[in-house]
């Protein structure tokens, strides 16, 4: 690994619920500025794996490290400002507040770096960082709208403008075309080829052609390990994925 | 929010305390004394509107909060002979001791079960009040009148007993707090607060420690609860046991539901309201409290929002 | 009186308590189990049943006992049928959401409140025991009433816990528990098992309270101790946890009736609070609670 600059490395990852061991000796590495697929079937592991990465429940054995950092110890909350921004398998944003709010509360986060940042926060940095993000993602129209009057394929994009708002290094995706029409998941997919430009993506999907568009790197779980990794082409022509995913 | 609507939101607060200290002049002696104790239950209010209309998290033990600061004034001037601001300091230290101390542990819990802890925890204070009745005297409680001195400012005195000192002096804490909460619910922090109550989870996931930000609305809660308790003691100079009951901490929760939770000027209306509402019933019958039953159950059914939440929705959206 | 055996006096009361809280708490757990609610009004369930009770040893002629049995049968049917028309009213109409809930709950207690003190008034009054006799220990004579006390609860207890693993309302409710929509897509009649849990959450509270007037005198302010105990006790077990219910039971119940005992009732309850501060400080899900809930 020492000649790839990577960004994320898990060391023996693992997470067991009682007897159920749901991601065992997990050893991922994600390289700087390149979009990474999880896939495989339920049960995998894969939504485990990365709420262990982001943070949201802590591993019963192994490490991560972000940008040379253990951040193995650190809350949700910190991993966010150190960068791992996550975003929901269930879009989960606040319904009852206008989108400009739903992104001004990210934005907000992003610009409250030190005490001192915190005390000359006005309005008008925050306007512009939310009104970025929207345009960004392409709903810039929408910001005194409540949120929950959005269509569905919208409210999965105020999420990405919320993520981007947070300035993330490292993007991390549960099933994001779900429930999205064809245009709306090849826009979606056009926008994840853009940023990728500055951030890390990582993504769990389901979808196999947005996985083969999309994705520089596959890796495929199985059973809670890591069977297989390289390129889409390369796994599209695996063995043990084929046996995974397709009982062969 | 925008300029603009800040500019009128910050119009309408000024307003509304301006009318408040002109009212001293022109009401009947009766009412007068009935104001000047409603703003300082509707201090209360506003302090229990932090926690409950803003970061969404319902208690059932402010009254431990509301007496600290009415036994931490009370015990001092009875004691110790504190003077009145000092006495006003040491009451709203006492609630901020305790709200964090509390907090602390409480803000483990979430949802029903901090509701039935802040119950829990409240009727320990209480029962502890009680326990110690020879300190504190909670049983019957002690007036403060004669241990009191009025405070000297220049030239002028002003003694407690004086009917215009105690609607001002209610009136200048009722403002403190009142402007507090609303310069609170439109900064940063009170945006935060709000997305606590909406999504707790996905404000976690934005980078805020939810449980500091918890912990800051409960001790702000609080302290203005135990503002209140302090100014009641001053003010009225009863200190009794009975303030620290579960009663005393469910009419907060009456007052802001029926003003609105989550609107600054609700808490003002709600108290008012119900106060009003107790006074007319208590005319007629012992038991009172039955009208405040009904109210909460009808209020639920058919007025969740309250008065001025209700306005807020079909009129007035910029309403803080 | 030496110490052992003023702890075996100690033990005997912290027993009687701990079975009537258990039956008490239960109710309250069964309600939050199955319909995700709480009901502050519970106490005043278990300060109705005992109110009753207290009507029926004054109209029912025939001696304590059959004043006793009736108030057995009817206070029960009618704090059910109380409990039925507040979950049609009030409870059905806003759709059991538990904040909306706890405010409808807390305006019932003090409408049941105050009723009672207009029709019962504000004094405390006593009921004759059913059964009067005395077990005499070596140390002291026990009232036996109140055995009887704690073996009717243990009956009821295991008689709950029978219909609830037994019959199909308790399967009803074993599966709206867990999963309300699925029940309800598999026919199971959600609305009527709530109303139905609802009352049986009430008329534990009320045989309570029948059971424990001989004991106590029956007045209009008795409901909110109960209350708070059972409180502590679901709060320790664990919200949602039956068995967690009944082990906080005796353990609250015990050492609230041993401290009371040696100290006072006042500090007692202060210790219990406590008690909870710190399993709360150790384990925020209570003793058997879900991690984390």
């Amino acid at each position: 690994m020492a000649t790839v600059d990577s960004i994320l490395e898990t060391a023996a990852l693992g997470k067991s619920f009682g007897g159920l061991h749901a991601v065992k000796n997990v050893d991922l590495c994600l390289a700087r500025g390149e979009i990474r697929a999880i896939i495989g079937p339920n049960g995998a592991g894969k939504t485990t794996l990365v709420n262990m990465i982001s943070g949201r429940i802590s591993p019963t054995s192994g490490r991560v490290r972000f940008n040379d950092r253990d951040i193995t110890a650190l809350r949700a909350w910190d991993r966010v400002v150190q960068g791992i921004v996550y975003t929901f398998q269930v879009t989960s944003i606040f319904k009852n507040l206008t989108c400009y709010e739903n992104v001004a509360l990210a934005a907000q986060r992003r610009l409250m770096g030190s005490a001192i940042d915190r005390l000359v926060l006005n309005e008008r940095q925050i306007a512009d960082r939310v009104q970025a993000a929207l345009l960004e993602v392409g709903l810039s129209a929408t910001g005194d709208q409540r949120a929950d009057t959005l269509p569905y394929g919208h409210q999965r994009l105020l999420e990405v403008a919320m993520a981007l708002a947070l300035s993330p290094e490292l993007l991390i995706l549960d099933e994001p075309m779900q429930g999205l029409a064809p245009e709306e998941i090849s826009t979606f997919c056009d926008l994840l080829r853009t940023l990728s430009r500055e951030v890390t993506v990582l993504l769990i999907e389901h979808n196999m052609s947005v996985v083969l568009e999309l994705a520089e790197m596959v890796t495929v779980m199985d059973n809670g390990e890591i069977i297989a990794e390289g390129s889409p082409a390369e796994i599209e022509r695996h063995r043990e994925v084929q046996k995974a995913y397709l009982g062969k | 929010m925008s300029r603009r609507s800040a500019g009128k939101v910050f119009a309408l607060h000024l307003g509304i305390l301006a009318l408040l200290f002109v009212a001293q002049f022109v009401l009947p002696a009766y009412h007068h004394t009935n104001l000047a104790r409603i703003m300082v239950l509707a201090t209360y209010a506003v302090g229990y509107n932090v926690l409950l209309g803003y970061t969404g998290l319902m208690s059932l033990g402010h009254s431990m909060f509301f007496a600290a600061g009415m036994y931490g004034a009370g015990l001092p001037i009875y004691y110790l002979q504190f003077g009145a601001f000092q006495a006003f300091c040491m009451g709203v230290l006492l609630s901020l001791v305790l709200s964090t101390a509390f907090g602390l542990i409480a803000l483990r819990t979430s949802g029903v079960s901090f509701l039935i802890v802040t119950m829990m925890f409240a009727q320990a204070c209480y029962l502890a009040i009680l326990y110690f009745n020879k300190v504190t005297m909670g049983d019957q409680g002690f007036i403060l009148s004669k241990s009191l001195e009025s405070v000297a400012l220049g030239s002028f005195e002003f003694a407690f007993s004086d009917p215009a000192v105690k609607y001002n002096v209610a009136l200048l804490v009722f403002a403190g707090c009142f402007l507090l909460s609303a310069v609170l619910a439109g900064s940063p922090t009170g945006r935060v607060l709000i997305a606590v109550r909406e999504n707790e989870e996905r404000t976690g996931l934005l980078g805020y420690n939810t449980f500091k930000y918890k912990l800051l609305s409960l001790v702000i809660s609080g302290g203005i609860s135990g503002a209140a308790g302090a100014s009641y003691a001053l003010l009225f100079s009863y200190v009794g046991a009975s303030f620290a009951s579960i009663l005393y901490s469910i009419y907060p929760l009456l007052w802001t539901l029926l003003g609105g939770t989550g609107t600054t000027i609700g808490p003002m209306i709600g108290t008012g309201f119900m106060f009003y509402l107790v006074d007319f019933a208590s005319g007629l019958t012992s038991s009172y409290l039955l009208v405040v039953g009904a109210v909460l159950v009808m209020l639920i059914l058919w007025f969740p929002q309250g008065i001025m939440g209700s306005i807020r929705a079909r009129w007035l959206p910029w309403l803080p | 009186m030496s110490f052992g055996p003023h702890l075996f006096l100690a033990l005997l009361e912290g027993t009687v308590t701990a079975f009537v809280l258990a039956l008490i708490a239960l109710g309250l757990s069964l309600v939050f189990g199955v319909m995700r609610i709480v009901n502050i009004a519970h106490g005043e369930f278990f300060m109705l049943g005992a109110v009753l009770a207290w009507f029926c040893s004054t109209l029912v002629g025939g001696g304590p006992l059959m004043g006793f049995i009736v108030a057995l049968v009817m206070g029960p049917l009618i704090v059910g049928g109380i409990a039925v028309a507040a979950d049609g009213l009030i409870l059905r109409r806003i759709r059991y959401q538990p904040e909306s809930t706890i405010v409808a709950t807390i305006g019932l207690l003090y409408i049941i409140q105050q009723l009672v003190l207009t029709f019962y008034g504000p004094d405390a009054r006593p009921v004759d025991p059913p059964v009067y006799f005395r077990v005499v220990f070596p140390w002291f004579g026990y009232s036996g009433y109140k055995l009887v006390v704690a073996c009717l609860s243990g009956l009821l207890l295991v008689g709950t816990w029978l219909a609830m693993s037994k019959t199909k309302l308790g399967l009803y409710m074993r599966a709206t528990q867990q999963d309300q929509e699925m029940a309800q897509a598999f026919g199971v009649p959600v609305r009527r098992v709530y109303a139905t849990v609802f009352a049986l959450g009430a008329m534990l509270a009320a045989v309570a309270g029948v059971l424990v007037v001989p004991i106590q005198q029956a007045h209009y302010l008795m409901g909110l101790d109960p209350l708070l105990l059972s409180f502590i006790v679901v709060i320790i077990g664990g919200l949602g946890s039956l068995k967690g219910t009944m082990v906080a039971a005796f353990v609250v119940g015990i050492s609230d009736g041993v401290v009371s005992v040696f100290f006072s009732p006042t500090l007692a309850k202060i210790v219990a609070t406590l008690l909870v501060a710190t399993v709360l400080v150790l384990k925020p899900g209570g003793l058997f609670g879900e991690e984390g809930s």
